[in-house]
């Protein structure tokens, strides 16, 4: 038996990458099939697949006491360059090949306008909850604000505050949890918020920030938004870093 | 050759992430400014003026068109890849806050729509 497992041990660690494609094809086919069948579409099959992807990174973290999910498992570590910032990032750009022009110049301003509340308001609610739970310097405050924006924005605005390790880490823990949120809640609610045109797709990037999440969100509720929604997200981050220790710290500093 | 497509795409990415880079550095921020935004204006711009002037082959687009097809299986690779553990175990404050502003921002959505239709829709105003 042991003669068996080692070269298909062997072979499936040395070629992760490829591993990850069959395993993440056949993950988006149970998917899909689960969705016709079990759902008569009603739940979307990427939906789905990312509901099993976020199942796989949990029992991952629990098998191996990593960060990165089901990818610190040796024979899957190819799944963590599949869905690392590289191909992440050269998808999303790929998505936009086919967009019209003018669709991005139509938004302009309530694009802007929405990449402004995003941040801000992110920024405001996270420090609100900080200072219920007690976190009531404005360092922490705006650290988990930060947090609250995306899950780069939180570490960053904090190692630039001298904030503690633990409040760095909450502050990444609280942009994980709306990534994950945005990811699985969006395409339940995109009917109630109106998310069915590239217009309200891109004032939902601006909005979440988020870039993993508004790309599964999207993904799984029309991935013909993917692009519009992407577009902005990606500026969330840049406005979020440069914002937070800066104008919202001054602003928190001078409130508590 | 579909290559072709894909090393337009590279260069889009590889550019648009370079100028993210620099517009960082120029503000003082340790991180990438829009970067991937503007590589998707970049191959916007790009694509479309190879196809009005012809010289997009069908292979080329063939090059671009793959990756796109290709995304969601990479996002349902990147959800198997987040620490997901750690967001669970983050604890009240961060469970809290991520809720939080996620449902918040979800209601800010058909409110900053609004402003945008009334900006870019004028003839709804005329009787």
């Amino acid at each position: 038996m042991m003669e068996l497992i080692e070269p298909l041990h062997d072979v499936l660690t040395k070629y992760s990458l490829v591993t990850a494609f069959a395993v993440i094809g056949g993950t988006v086919w149970i998917s899909y099939f689960v969705s016709d069948r079990l759902t008569q579409g009603r739940l979307h099959g990427s939906a789905i697949a990312i509901l099993i992807g976020l199942l796989m990174a949990y029992i991952g973290g629990i098998r191996t006491g990593g960060d990165e999910g089901i990818a610190d498992i040796e024979l899957l570590s190819g799944i963590g360059v599949m869905g690392g910032a590289m191909f992440r990032d050269f998808a999303i750009v790929a998505t936009a090949f086919g967009v019209r022009m003018d669709e991005f110049r139509r938004t302009g301003v309530s694009g802007i306008v929405s990449l402004l509340v995003g941040v801000l308001l992110s920024f405001a609610v996270g420090a609100c909850v900080a200072y219920a739970f007690g976190y009531r310097d404005a360092v922490s405050m705006t650290t988990i604000g930060g947090g609250a924006a995306t899950y780069i924005v939180g570490p960053v605005t904090g190692s630039a505050l001298g904030a503690s390790s633990e409040v760095m880490a909450l502050s990444v823990a609280a942009g994980l949890i709306k990534s994950i949120l945005v990811m699985t809640t969006t395409p339940f609610v995109a009917h109630l918020i109106g998310l069915d045109n590239p217009r309200s797709a891109l004032i939902f990037g601006g909005l979440m920030g988020t870039t993993s999440g508004v790309a599964g969100g999207l993904a799984a509720t029309d991935p013909q938004l993917v692009p519009y929604g992407a577009m902005t997200a990606t500026f969330y981050t840049g406005l979020g870093c440069l914002l937070g220790p800066s104008v919202v710290f001054m602003v928190i500093r001078a409130i508590v | 050759m579909a290559i072709y497509g894909t090393a337009l795409l590279s260069i889009c990415l590889l550019v648009g992430l370079i100028v993210g880079r620099l517009l960082g550095a120029l503000v003082g921020v340790d991180a990438n400014v829009g970067g991937v935004g503007i590589a998707m204006l970049l191959l916007i711009l790009i694509c479309d003026r190879l196809q009005q002037s012809g010289r997009m082959q069908p292979p080329t687009k063939q090059g671009i068109v793959f990756w796109s097809s290709i995304y969601i299986p990479i996002v349902v690779a990147m959800a198997a890849s987040q620490d997901v553990l750690a967001a669970i175990n983050g604890g009240a404050v961060a469970i809290v806050a991520g809720f939080l502003v996620v449902v918040i921002s979800f209601a800010m959505v058909p409110l900053i729509s609004r402003i945008g239709r009334s900006d870019s829709l004028p003839q709804k105003d005329e009787p």
